[in-house]
C-alpha cells in the first residue's frame, strides 16, 4: 500500500501479466484442492450433521464418529483396521526385499556389465509396462500350486517381482552415477564382489534406497488389481479393496467413506509431505531417464 | 587369492579372476532373471495359450481353436464399446495432462512465489491410490436429483449461480455425437459418463507431467534463450523455437508413461462407474476382470489381455529400444 510511488508505465505491464499467472495458479490451486476440502470437511461430520443438501458446509463441530465407523465397523459397514494390519504386513517385507533385489541388479547391471547384460535390463524394463490381465490367471494357478494363493506372503512375492524391474531400474541410474574407477580400484586392490559392494556401493546408496523404499511402500500401498484377485479372502484384504468394498456397499453413508479414503491415503501423504524430495525422484525414475 | 595382488602383471590370470567375479556377478541376478523369465513372459506364453483353446468355465480345456476367441470378442459390441471407450479416454486424458502439465511447469518457472507450495499441491495426487481418487470424485460428480436436488459438484454449482453447468456426469448415458457405421456394434463418438473419469485421472496424473516438464524447463540453459531476446525475439518466439523443440524428449517420455497407464485403467473406472451406464466407461481392463473372474470365460479373457499386451508392447517397446540405443551411444 505505502510503494505507490513507483509505478512506472513498464512496471504496471508486468503487474498485469503477474495477475493471470496467479489467477491460472490459484484456479488449478482450487482444482487440485476442491477434493480435500470435500473429503475433510464430510469425514469430520457427525452421523447427524451430515446431509446431502449441506454437503458443502463446514461441519459445526468436531466428530471422529465416522472415522470410528470406518475403522471398527459396525451398521452394514465392515471396517478397515483389519486390513490396515494386513497392508502393514504386506508392504513392510515388500518393500525390504525389493530394495535389496533392485539394490544387487542395479550393481550387477551397472558395474559387472556381460555380454547380453544391456538386452537383459530391456527385457527386464519390458516387465514394468505389462497389463497384469496378461500375467493374471497363470499367476493364480501357479500361486494355487505353491500353496501361497490367498495368502499375505503370495502377495508379498507378487509384488516383489512386478517390482523388480522399476527398482532395477532406479539403482542400475544411480549406481550409474558412482564413478567406475572407484570399483576398478577395488578390484585392482583385489576385492571381490561383495566387498566393492560393501565397501564401495552401500555406504553411497543411503539416496537411492530411500527412493526405492518410498517407490515400493507408495506403490503396493496403493495397489488395487494384486490384492483383488490374489486375496480372495475377506480376512487378507489390502486398505484398498476393503475402501472399494466400503464404497460399494448397500447404503451409501459417504461419510463413512470418506473417513476410509483419508485414513488410506493418509500413509502415502505422509510420506511424500515429509520426504517429498525423494518420492520425486522415483517418479521421474520412471520415466526411464529422468 | 591373496597373491592376486600382482595380477595386473599377469593379464592371463587377471582375466581369470575377473572371471570367478563375474560368475558372482550374474549369480546374483539370476533369481531376478529367472523370475522375470517366468513371472513375465513365461505367464505372457501361457495366457497367449490359454487365449487359443475353448476355456470356459471351471474346469481347465485345452483344446485348441486358434484365434476364434479373437474373432468373437472383436464381434461383441461391448468389447467394440470397450475399445471405443478407451481411445476417447486415452486421447482426452494425454492432451489434458500434457496440456495442463506444460501450463502450469511453465507458470512454476515463471519466478513465481510460494514456488514449493504450488508445485506441491499440483503433485500430491500422485501419492495417492487410484481408489482414493475414484472414492471421492464418484462423489463429487454424483449428480442428485439436478437440477432441484443436486449433489455434489452440481449442488456447488447451484450454490455459485452456475445451473446451466449441471450435467447428469457419471449417470450419463449419452454418446456424442453416436454415429451408426455398418458392421459396427458399437455406436461411434464420445460417452459423456467418461468425462467426469477423465477429469479425476487428469486430477491425479497432470501434476506429474508438470514436475517432468518443469525438470525440462530447468534443464534449458538461460543463455540460449537470453542470446534469442537479444537477437530480438519475443517471449513468445523464445518459447516456440527454443523451449517446446527442447521438450519433445520430455513430451515423449511423458506420452509414453501416462499412454501406457491409460491403456491399462482399472482401478479408477472400478471405482468410479464399475464401467456403467450401460457399458458406456467399460474399458478393455475391467472387461477381462468381468468376464475371467465373473463369467469363468478363461480363454475370451486371455484374448483379451493380449489385444491390451500387444497394444501396451506397440507403445513401449519401439520406445525401450531407442532408449537402449541412445544409451549405447553415449
Amino acid at each position: 500500500m505505502s510503494s505507490v510511488a513507483v509505478p512506472a508505465p513498464k512496471r504496471r505491464h508486468i503487474h498485469w501479466s503477474r495477475v493471470v499467472v496467479y489467477g491460472v495458479m490459484i484456479l488449478f490451486l482450487m482444482f487440485f484442492l476442491l477434493p480435500v476440502y470435500l473429503l475433510l470437511i464430510t469425514s469430520f461430520k457427525s452421523f447427524d450433521q451430515v446431509s446431502l443438501s449441506r454437503m458443502w458446509e463446514l461441519p459445526t463441530g468436531f466428530s471422529l464418529e465416522s472415522f470410528d465407523r470406518a475403522w471398527n465397523g459396525g451398521e452394514g459397514v465392515i471396517g478397515m483396521r483389519g486390513s490396515f494390519w494386513n497392508s502393514v504386513q504386506l508392504v513392510v517385507p515388500a518393500t525390504v526385499i525389493s530394495c535389496i533385489l533392485g539394490s544387487l541388479n542395479g550393481y550387477v547391471l551397472s558395474k559387472w556389465r556381460f555380454p547380453g547384460s544391456e538386452t537383459l535390463f530391456t527385457l527386464i524394463l519390458f516387465g514394468m509396462f505389462i497389463p497384469y490381465q496378461s500375467v493374471l490367471v497363470p499367476l493364480v494357478e501357479v500361486l494355487r500350486e505353491i500353496r501361497l494363493y490367498a495368502t499375505i506372503p503370495g502377495l508379498i512375492l507378487v509384488h516383489v517381482v512386478y517390482g523388480i524391474p522399476i527398482t532395477t531400474l532406479i539403482f542400475r541410474n544411480y549406481y550409474a552415477t558412482v564413478p567406475n574407477e572407484l570399483v576398478e580400484a577395488g578390484k585392482i586392490d583385489g576385492a571381490d564382489f561383495f566387498h566393492i559392494y560393501r565397501h564401495v556401493m552401500l555406504p553411497l546408496s543411503a539416496p537411492g534406497f530411500v527412493v526405492v523404499a518410498i517407490w515400493q511402500f507408495t506403490s503396493i500401498w496403493n495397489e488395487f488389481l494384486f490384492g483383488l484377485i490374489i486375496t480372495n479372502d475377506p480376512q487378507l484384504r489390502p486398505v484398498t479393496v476393503a475402501l472399494q468394498n466400503l464404497s460399494g456397499s448397500q447404503f451409501t453413508q459417504w461419510n463413512v467413506q470418506m473417513a476410509g479414503a483419508l485414513m488410506v491415503a493418509l500413509p502415502p501423504l505422509l510420506v511424500y509431505i515429509f520426504l517429498g524430495k525423494y518420492f520425486l525422484r522415483g517418479l521421474l525414475a520412471g520415466s526411464l531417464k529422468g | 587369492m591373496r597373491q592376486a595382488k600382482t595380477l595386473s602383471a599377469h593379464p592371463a590370470r587377471r582375466v581369470r579372476w575377473m572371471n570367478r567375479d563375474r560368475a558372482i556377478a550374474l549369480l546374483m541376478i539370476a533369481p531376478s532373471a529367472l523370475a522375470i523369465a517366468v513371472f513375465v513372459y513365461g505367464f505372457i506364453g501361457w495366457t497367449a495359450y490359454i487365449s487359443m483353446t475353448d476355456w470356459r468355465g471351471l474346469t481347465i480345456s485345452t483344446s485348441f481353436v486358434g484365434f476364434e476367441n479373437y474373432l468373437t470378442i472383436f464381434n461383441t459390441g461391448r468389447f467394440q464399446t470397450n475399445i471405443r471407450n478407451l481411445i476417447v479416454f486415452t486421447v482426452f486424458f494425454l492432451a489434458a495432462c500434457l496440456i495442463i502439465g506444460l501450463l502450469l511447469a511453465v507458470l512454476i518457472d515463471s519466478r513465481v512465489r510460494f514456488e514449493g507450495f504450488f508445485r506441491s499441491v499440483y503433485i500430491f495426487p500422485m501419492a495417492l491410490s487410484f481408489i482414493v481418487t475414484g472414492v471421492v470424485w464418484q462423489w463429487l460428480f454424483a449428480p442428485g436429483n439436478w437440477p432441484n436436488d443436486p449433489t455434489g459438484i452440481n449442488l456447488l454449482f447451484k450454490q455459485s449461480g452456475l445451473d446451466f453447468l449441471q450435467a447428469a456426469w457419471t449417470t450419463d448415458t449419452s454418446v456424442v455425437p453416436g454415429w451408426r457405421i455398418e458392421g459396427l456394434r458399437t455406436r461411434i463418438g464420445i460417452p459423456m459418463a467418461m468425462i467426469p473419469v477423465v477429469v479425476a485421472a487428469v486430477w491425479q496424473m497432470s501434476g506429474f507431467v508438470m514436475a517432468m516438464y518443469l525438470a525440462g524447463l530447468r534443464g534449458i540453459p538461460e543463455e540460449i534463450k537470453e542470446a534469442a531476446r537479444v537477437d530480438g525475439a519475443t517471449e513468445w518466439q523464445v518459447f516456440r523455437t527454443i523451449t517446446l523443440p527442447m521438450l519433445q524428449p520430455i513430451t515423449l517420455s511423458a506420452v509414453i508413461i501416462l499412454g501406457h497407464i491409460s491403456l491399462k485403467i482399472f482401478d479408477l473406472i472400478v471405482t468410479m462407474t464399475g464401467g456403467a451406464p450401460g457399458n458406456n466407461t467399460e474399458v478393455p481392463g475391467l472387461y477381462m476382470y468381468e468376464i475371467t473372474f465373473k463369467a469363468n470365460k478363461f480363454a475370451e479373457g486371455a484374448a483379451v489381455a493380449m489385444v491390451m499386451l500387444v497394444v501396451v508392447a506397440l507403445l513401449v517397446v519401439p520406445y525401450l529400444i531407442y532408449n537402449r540405443r541412445t544409451e549405447v551411444e553415449r
